[in-house]
């Protein structure tokens, strides 16, 4: 050892970021790791699920709701068919009147037959069994309830057995359970969101409390808080990206192995909940949201911790 | 020293109590000039350990005022006591060194913390390595260094910033006698360079090996100062004040 220290200038000292390979160093390898990528990785995966099923089911109860929006059935309740026969007829006569009107297509009695025809049997007998007359009207704009009620009213004066309804009203219980499952697919992603945020909460907990001794040392050196939190955070975003992309990556595959499932039921309405680009956009930001928050988590965990210190 | 010389610290009637326990430290009054060289003495829980932290600034007192480069650390805001601590150099009793880091990264991480970029820190923290004579272990963690080494390590880390202040705690109460003169002898040469040094000891041995340095007694928690001299030190060398 020779006898005059070998520090003839001083290096600086300003307040500069603490940044780099080196900085990261500062945590041992794997202090944030174990679980934590994994317990991201599931979350995200089951975040993507239920935002695609949300998706999907907003997609399917906004195609229904076009769809029905503008119909209407005009039924025509009258036993005798020459009379049934009649009053329908007055019916169409009387709807292509209306402006706002845009088609009118009676339903062919053999179509009522066979809707019919798993209660009933083949060959029902129209007299027998009167089977109203239907009349399905499909409007330029919604069908609101101010216009049918001009319709009826127009309609009783030629046909008093008609009755008129919107599709979309027997549709209603329908989009309610639909919109209650697109809450019940908000609420599950929330409550992931939170369970990530907790896990990553507490693994920087842990990660702190295994490593209050470097970090108080770092401290006294002259370490502020803002510099100790951005190597938590650097970790933090390190095992969230490497978590969320796992979790993409499984959640995605469900969603198009779910995907193709609904599909191959070939129902019209089930049809109407595909995802679009803007959806799978969407879940494409389920990872980047869940970096973004995990990072603000453990900050917000760490600086916490830190003031706690002189 | 000469005249005109700022007060590196002064402490003005500080007390410490720990919760409600009763104070560890009571009346602490003196002052620490640029380029001295003091030591810190006391019989184990005399309150040496807790006046230190207090001086490296990890520790608010419970009464008084500290005052730093001119500056009062008690009222400063927390965010702007790093950039005092950077002008402090610690040597902790237990060293401190962190443990999943190599000798060459604890002796570089004042420096990294400071900002310094890894090309101006190169070789500064080679020529350190030199000079504790550790080059040969420069990759080597702590729990494969000797106690003597580790020592060596954490003074090299404390002293690599060129501090305006030395703060080493009990720096040679785990190497043999001819270490801790050898340990003594970096203090002094630093100290040469214009760095104030406070080195806590117990072995009263020491004391006479650097004949400049001042003596500050801790005795139960109170600083035994009676020709007032640590609190009001005349303005001329220090080796010529030396009480007790």
């Amino acid at each position: 050892m020779s006898k005059t220290p070998p520090v003839k200038r001083r290096l600086g000292r300003g307040l500069v970021p603490f940044r780099g390979e080196r900085a990261s160093q500062l945590l041992p390898q794997g202090s944030l790791a174990g679980p934590v990528p994994w317990v991201i990785a599931i979350m995200v995966a089951l975040t993507v699920i239920a935002t695609a099923a949300g998706l999907a089911l907003s997609n399917l109860a906004d195609g229904a709701q076009a769809e029905l929006s503008g119909g209407a059935t005009i039924q025509v309740v009258e036993a005798e068919p020459g009379e049934r026969a009649r009053q329908a007829q007055a019916v169409e006569e009387v709807l292509a009147g209306f402006p706002e009107v845009a088609t009118i297509r009676r339903v062919p009695q053999s179509e009522l037959e066979g809707l019919l025809e798993p209660w009933l049997g083949a060959g029902v007998d129209g007299e027998t069994v009167p089977v109203p007359a239907l009349i399905d009207v499909r409007l330029r704009e919604e069908a609101t309830p101010d216009k049918l009620r001009r319709m009826r009213a127009a309609l009783l004066q030629v046909a008093p057995d008609a009755r008129i309804d919107a599709q979309a009203t027997w549709l209603g219980p329908v989009f309610s359970a639909i919109a209650s499952l697109q809450y019940l697919a908000l609420a599950l992603v929330v409550l992931l969101a939170t369970t990530s945020l907790a896990a990553v909460f507490l693994a920087a907990r842990s990660a702190l409390g295994s490593n209050r001794e470097t970090i108080e040392v770092v401290h006294l050196l002259g370490g502020t808080d803002t510099q100790i939190a951005r190597v938590f955070q650097r970790t933090v975003a390190t095992d969230a990206a490497l978590g969320g992309m796992v979790g993409l990556v499984l959640g995605t595959a469900a969603v198009l192995f779910l995907g193709q499932r609904f599909a191959a039921l070939d129902s019209g309405m089930v049809a109407g909940g595909g995802l679009g680009w803007q959806d799978w956009l969407a879940v494409a930001f389920v990872p980047l949201i869940t970096v973004l928050l995990a990072m603000v988590t453990a900050r917000l965990t760490v600086v916490a911790a830190l003031r706690k210190m002189l | 020293m000469s005249e005109g010389d700022e007060e590196v610290v002064t402490f003005d009637n500080v007390g410490l109590r720990y919760g409600q326990g009763k104070e560890v430290l009571s009346d602490i009054s003196f002052t620490l000039w640029p380029g001295s060289f003091y030591f810190l003495t006391g019989a184990s829980g005399a309150g040496k350990t807790s006046l230190l932290k207090l001086l490296y600034l990890a520790q608010r007192p419970s009464r008084g005022v500290i005052r730093m480069f001119g500056t009062d650390v008690i009222t400063l805001p927390r965010a702007r006591l790093p950039s005092y601590r950077r002008r402090l150099g610690v040597v902790f009793q237990d060293f401190r060194l962190v443990p999943h880091m190599s000798a060459h990264d604890n002796i570089a991480l004042p420096l990294r913390v400071s900002g310094v970029s890894e090309a101006d820190l190169a070789k500064p923290v080679a020529d350190m390595l030199e000079w504790v004579g550790l080059a040969h272990r420069a990759e080597a963690r702590p729990a494969t260094l000797s106690g003597g080494e580790q020592q060596r390590v954490a003074i090299a880390r404390a002293v690599i910033g060129r501090p305006d202040v030395l703060v080493a705690d009990e720096p040679t109460g785990n190497v043999d006698p001819e270490m801790a003169v050898k340990l003594l002898r970096l203090f002094e040469a630093l100290n040469r360079l214009g760095t104030t040094v406070v080195v806590a000891t117990h072995d009263l041995h020491l004391l006479q090996k650097v004949p400049q340095s001042m003596i500050m007694r801790l005795d139960k928690g109170r600083l035994s100062d009676p020709t007032g001299m640590l609190r009001n030190p005349p303005r001329r060398k220090a080796t010529e004040a030396r009480p007790g």
